[in-house]
């Protein structure tokens, strides 16, 4: 099978200050398209700074990183935006969701980097907001819903493009236990019936559970990769 | 267009600081369109004054008297159509505070020289024939409830008559419509033969010729013949077109060009700061926002792009506002009464929208600029 995700000898280090920190040493690792998989690890062991190099959101200092084909590590600026728009759908500890807006225009955001119409942008989000069980609170602000409600909503703007690739930091960090089993459920029913690869960086060890793949990162490397039965 | 809803929201993210905000933008240029307006509607009125009237007066001082006698001889000189004049007499209805723009004049050949004020020649005649007879302006008539046929006495407090008194009376014979000149016209007129006779000095003097003549291109030549014409006598002229005498009168009361444009400037100038401010403001609060929308895939120019908008929809939305409001203000009656039937210029309205676009480029580029080079990892991270 080929891979969806390519990592090869990734190094990335940041100047703070006057030091230079590196956060990954030489990382190799493969994606495969459909994998549900669940990035474990110590606060600092680099698990977003992996997460972001595979969505596009920072270069690597060194390596390579390839995902759906394409060189990412060597797109400029404006183009990755553009490739990120077609590839990757975000969803975040915070959800992230624009306060001004209402549901739908929220999940709509996306859309507008389209070519779709005005109608086929609705049915879209609707859809999307159908899947995620939000379909009747589309009017509502995100102050409106609770928090749970809020990540099924940046759950349906991640989807409504139909990317390539879902990118999730943490996406119960911030939810009771109810709610984070929930959107687990979402997200393994989206990887399972829809075959949506989930890249998922997470703490929570019941999280992790629902992913088909455990990775964990210690220190700015891989340690241990374990595949679960479906 | 599509974007219209994420740029509106992103506007009203803090309604009372927008509102806020808006008001000041409102406010200045409803400054903005009442001092240009006015500005504007003074360079119409004096385009628009008549080019073939000419006014002769002492070089001296517009108070200063000229001998009557200079009336033939400006009459004599060659493309004179007709020579009217105004002698001042400073009237008042019954207390000072209540001033009459009184001039005493020749009403035949006045009614010649300013041929766009509409009058029955039948009341010209009565001017004529009644020596304490007076003409008055439609409005002014209206103002005091005089009609045709009223005796009535009007104070002056420069000119005592032959009987030692400061109180004149004088019979309206009729009334003329001077709307088509605009504002400015004197509207009240007696006979210049009684008025001299009745006088107890200043006899044979007159303040101004009004000169009317057949071709506006030989203004010029008629202008300086006059002026050549009594130089190293007694009393020398100046003759000015209507247009230079309304300039010459305006710069008493100061540069009205010059002020309004240094109260706009200062006002926009302050405001360029309060905007920028603000938008300064709401995208330091968007970080995290504008991080996420470049998460989504909105490039670095889209972003820009996008506060750029919103600046200029701040602007223009509220420079539209004000400049109407403007708009309004000049068909308040008030406004027509000082400057005739006038609207504000659309040129004034274009030159505010125009300040507005560039108002809000300024001021919208820094944070938009600031926002093109947001780094999505360290927005993201809070950093």
């Amino acid at each position: 099978m080929t891979a969806l995700v390519t990592l090869r000898n990734v190094t990335k280090s940041y100047v703070r200050g006057k030091q230079k920190v590196e956060v990954l040493h030489g990382v190799d690792l493969a994606i495969e398209a459909g994998e549900f998989l669940a990035l474990m690890g110590p606060s600092g062991s680099g698990k977003t700074t992996l997460l972001n190099l595979v969505a596009g959101l920072d270069q690597p200092t060194s390596g390579e990183v390839a995902v759906a084909g394409d060189r990412i590590d060597q797109l400029s600026r404006g183009s990755l935006a553009d490739w990120r728009a077609r590839h990757i759908g975000f969803i975040f500890q915070f959800y992230n969701l624009l306060p001004v807006l209402t549901a739908e225009a929220n999940v709509e955001v996306p859309l507008l980097l389209t070519n779709l119409s005005k109608a086929q942008r609705r049915e879209r989000v609707q859809t999307a907001l159908q899947l995620v069980g939000l379909a009747d609170r589309a009017k509502h602000k995100p102050n409106e819903l609770s928090g749970g409600q809020q990540q099924r909503v940046a759950i349906a703007r991640a989807i409504v493009s139909d990317p390539t690739l879902l990118v999730c930091d943490e996406p119960t960090g911030d939810l009771d236990r109810q709610n984070a089993e929930e959107i687990m459920n979402l997200l393994q029913a989206l990887n399972r019936s829809q075959n949506k690869t989930i890249i998922m960086v997470t703490h929570d060890p019941k999280a992790a559970e629902y992913a088909s793949r455990e990775l964990h990162l210690d220190k700015g490397k891989l340690t241990n990769d374990a595949r679960r039965a479906a | 267009m599509k974007y219209f809803r994420l740029v509106w929201a992103g506007l009203w993210r803090k309604k009372t600081r927008t509102v806020f905000t808006m008001i000041s933008v409102v406010i200045a240029f409803l400054l903005f369109g009442l001092l240009q307006g006015i500005n504007q509607g003074f360079g119409t009125a004096l385009t628009n004054l008549d080019v073939d009237r000419l006014y002769v007066s002492a070089r001296t001082s517009m108070t200063d008297g000229m001998p009557i006698s200079y009336l033939s001889r400006i009459r004599a000189v060659p493309g004179v159509r007709a020579v009217s004049m105004w002698a001042y007499f400073g009237g008042y209805f019954r207390e000072a505070k209540t001033p009459i723009p009184a001039f005493a004049t020749d009403a035949t050949e006045l009614f010649k020289v300013y041929k766009e004020i509409k009058i029955k020649p039948e009341y010209i005649e009565a001017m004529a024939k009644t020596r304490t007879g007076v003409l008055i302006g439609q409005e002014l008539a209206a103002k005091h409830g005089w009609k045709v046929g009223d005796r009535i006495p009007i104070g002056t407090s420069i000119w005592t008559n032959k009987s030692g008194s400061n109180t004149w009376q004088f019979d309206v014979v009729g009334t003329f419509d001077a709307s088509a000149y605009g504002a400015g016209f004197p509207t009240f007129y007696l006979n210049y033969s009684y008025f001299d006779e009745a006088r107890s000095f200043g006899k044979g003097d007159v303040h101004y010729y009004i000169v009317s003549v057949q071709d506006p291109k030989q203004a010029d030549r008629i202008s300086h013949e006059i002026d050549d014409m009594f130089a190293n006598s007694a009393v020398e002229t100046r003759t000015q077109t209507e247009s230079a005498l309304a300039q010459s009168q305006l710069k008493q009361l100061g540069d009205i060009n010059f002020i309004a444009n240094a109260i706009v400037g200062a006002v926009l100038f302050t405001l360029l700061f309060l905007t920028a401010n603000t938008m300064m403001q709401s995208v330091r609060e968007r970080t995290s926002e504008l991080a996420v929308l470049k998460t989504l895939g909105y490039s670095d120019a889209k972003v820009l792009t996008l506060i750029l908008v919103e600046a200029l929809l701040l602007c223009l939305f509220a420079a539209l506002i004000g400049i109407g409001l403007a708009a309004l203000v000049f068909e308040s009656p008030a406004l027509q009464k000082l400057f005739g039937n006038f609207s504000m210029p659309m040129i004034v309205g274009l030159m505010g929208l125009g300040i507005a676009v560039l108002l809000a480029f300024i001021s919208g580029f820094p944070p938009a600029w600031r926002a093109r080079q947001l780094n999505i990892v360290d927005a993201l991270a809070g950093r």
